[in-house]
């Protein structure tokens, strides 16, 4: 027989193992669904997530694919740990991308060692200014920040259709929604010949180091934890929580733009509509699988990564439909959700004795 | 350990047959890049039409769908330039950067854009379609089966391709109706169901008795089949999604030039080419003529398409004023594909404004 007893207190050992068994459960639903299509199992997981890194380039594509993931989690966790639901990491990538962009086109044909750094920093202020308005009307006004921050992914989306196609639009472009093309000077610079992934990687490492050193050796790191547990204890304990939240989301804020900045400086060059495969909605997934931790997120966003690419790869070779890659992602933060449940209960297998 | 032995006897020998084999039949593999998904019945499901006219015709094929204008497409390009493709049509114009960026570094790999301008590498080529002269057979066809004399249009961006349609579909129903008035609605989209049918249903609720589209969903033929006007289905044959409400379609055929071009690569004829093919060279077919259109009306569309297919009628045949009434083509001219390449503003007879 089998009894679910509930946990005294949630097993820290477990804490890390269910996002472990999440991606187990996924590779086996994911094998079960290709059996259903009638691939062979084993071979279209082979390329799904082992082909496509078989080589230097692949292997490159995984870390530029996993840079603004990252990036963007790592933001993210910021939030999600203090209790603030930021949805909207997309809207604040593309309006990073937006300001930032705005600047690179102002510096056209122009050369300069200062170009770069003003860029990014545009874009960084760009992401922190879209991201305080779901703060500061929260923290104000008491709006709900899920829904604020995410109803502002399609705004920004729509002021970036409105830039592409008319004032910024690539006046010997024929009036296609689409800049011109960056300045060499406003790009990161690539790590390797051949290969795309570029500086932007220094970027999210770095995010990654600070995010690691706020959040187990600051006061704010605490604070935050705090307020995660328990919003009335934190109150109780005399935090300034209106700070707090509005400096949590401008860090993830300039981390979304961050990211906006390394697509559009990296390896598309230009603005254009397509800026973002929803990276900003996939990084939700990337957090919690990471379980909020910085070396967990570097973890799940190589792991998410990988299912863009293999989905690309699983539909040239096996003639896979592309978007079991989202069905993929899906069942990720599924299967996490769901093995959630063992943090807090046991499954005690009793013995048929009398 | 016999038995492996065997069996790895056994599975190179048919590896060696279908290695010899494939060599002795056409070896030439092309593979197709789309941007949505290949069941949306519009722009893509067209495209993979026509692969499957290239696959029929002996060639082996590939296609990845849903390939996103971002940093993706460059990826995929250059997976499939690496796996033995030979030819590889790229059929959406955000991937016109990506499509020469990585054909710079696959010299042997033919590239094949469709509906870009960029052609900056011997081994990329660009294609596209004259709709226009399909949009002028549904602008007759409007500007005769209107009731209210007001026909709407749901545009999608405001390029030279949609502006040209625009004003060949304005063109033409003044020409049998000169009191004929077309609204535009701007959907910003080439393919989303939602937003397509709130265009229409904004065009309707403003009077509008027909509906062109130049968006890729079936949602706007949907929407005039329940408020009972007229449409024309776009890129694929529509008539079974709104019996009642579609005329008439405007097909997109690359069966035909994707055969030509890939027999071309395999016969190592293959040059780089700026194609741009109408209702003459089949690229753009007119679906059946509905029922409820008379009878002499059907019979003069289609003399019209025999006419536009000869080159006897040209769609943008002057006088054609823009607006404000400025003289664009002179009596007895018509536009070359230079204006028609460029054309940024709208013909007289169009409402509103262009969005900048």
């Amino acid at each position: 027989m089998i009894k679910i007893v509930k946990r005294d207190q949630p097993s820290k050992a477990i804490f890390f193992f269910t996002p472990v068994l999440a991606i187990f459960l996924t590779l086996v639903a994911g094998g079960l669904i290709f059996f259903i299509l009638g691939f062979k199992p084993f071979e279209a997981l082979k390329f799904f997530f082992i082909i496509p890194i078989a080589d230097k380039y692949g292997f490159s594509e995984l870390l530029l694919k996993a840079t603004p993931l990252c990036l963007i989690a790592i933001g993210l966790s910021f939030c999600f740990k203090s209790n603030n639901w930021n949805i909207g990491a997309e809207g604040q990538l593309t309006f990073g991308a937006i300001v930032s962009g705005g600047v690179a086109l102002l510096f056209y044909e122009q050369e300069g060692f200062y170009i770069l750094p003003i860029v990014i920093l545009a874009g960084a202020i760009g992401g922190m200014l879209y991201a305080s308005i779901p703060a500061i009307l929260k923290t104000y006004f008491n709006t709900n920040e899920i829904l604020v921050s995410l109803m502002l992914v399609y705004v920004s989306k729509l002021i970036l259709d409105y830039l592409v196609v008319g004032p910024w639009s690539n006046p010997e472009g024929f009036n296609f929604p689409e800049t011109r093309q960056f300045s060499d000077s406003a790009k990161l610079p690539l790590l390797f010949e051949g290969l795309r992934i570029h500086a932007g990687i220094f970027l999210a490492l770095a995010a990654v180091v600070i995010s690691w050193f706020v959040f187990y050796k600051t006061y704010l790191g605490f604070q935050m934890k705090v307020s995660g547990f328990s919003l009335k204890t934190a109150k109780y304990a005399g935090y300034k929580g209106k700070k707090m939240i509005i400096l949590v989301f401008l860090i993830s804020g300039a981390c979304a733009g961050l990211a906006g900045v390394g697509e559009i400086t990296g390896p598309i060059g230009q603005l254009h509509r397509e800026i973002s495969p929803d990276y900003g909605f996939t990084a939700i997934i990337v957090a919690f699988l990471g379980r909020l931790h910085p070396v967990g997120i570097i973890f799940a966003s190589l792991v998410v990564a990988i299912t863009y690419l293999g989905a690309e790869t699983a539909q040239i070779f096996m003639q896979i439909p592309k978007y079991t890659g989202q069905v993929f992602q899906g069942m990720i933060l599924f299967f996490l959700l769901a093995s959630d449940y063992l943090l807090f209960f046991k499954i005690k297998f009793i013995g048929s004795k009398k | 350990m016999h038995k492996f032995l065997i069996r790895s006897f056994v599975s190179s020998l048919v590896l060696l047959f279908t290695l010899t084999v494939t060599a002795v039949a056409k070896d030439v593999k092309a593979a197709f890049v789309y941007i949505g998904p290949t069941g949306d019945h519009g722009w893509t499901y067209q495209h993979d039409v026509g692969r499957k006219a290239v696959e029929a015709a002996g060639f082996k094929t590939t296609y990845v769908e849903g390939v996103p204008e971002s940093a993706d497409a460059e990826r995929v390009l250059r997976q499939l330039a690496n796996s033995g493709h030979d030819v590889i049509f790229t059929t959406s114009f955000g991937y016109m950067n990506p499509t020469n960026k990585v054909a710079k570094e696959f010299p042997n790999v033919k590239f094949e854009h469709a509906t870009g301008y960029k052609r900056e590498h011997p081994n990329v080529s660009t294609y596209a379609a004259r709709f226009y002269e399909g949009r002028t057979i549904l602008g007759t066809i409007a500007g005769t089966m209107t009731k209210s004399n007001v026909i709407g249009y749901v545009a999608s961006f405001p390029i030279p391709e949609v502006i040209r349609g625009i004003n060949s579909f304005t063109l033409a129903a003044q020409k049998v109706n000169p009191n004929i008035k077309t609204k535009i609605v701007w959907a910003f989209t080439w393919y989303d169901p939602g937003k397509e049918a709130e265009a229409a249903k904004a065009l309707i609720d403003q009077g509008a008795d027909v509906i062109a589209q130049h968006t890729d969903s079936t949602a706007i033929v949907q929407m005039a089949e329940k408020a009972g006007v007229y449409a024309f289905g776009q890129a694929s044959d529509m008539d079974k999604f709104a019996p009642k409400a579609v005329l008439t379609s405007v097909e997109n055929n690359w069966g035909p030039y994707y055969v030509d071009r890939v027999k071309a690569v395999a016969n190592g004829t293959w040059n780089q080419k700026d194609t741009w093919h109408g209702i003459g060279d089949g690229m753009v077919v007119i679906s059946d003529l509905d029922s409820q259109m008379p009878a002499d009306l059907r019979s003069k569309v289609k003399k019209l398409q025999a006419d536009l297919a000869s080159g006897k009628v040209h769609s943008f045949t002057g006088p054609i004023y823009d607006q404000k009434g400025n003289l664009m083509v002179a009596e007895g001219k018509t536009a070359d594909d230079g204006m028609l390449a460029g054309m940024m503003t709208y013909v007289k007879g169009v409402e509103g404004d262009i969005p900048k």
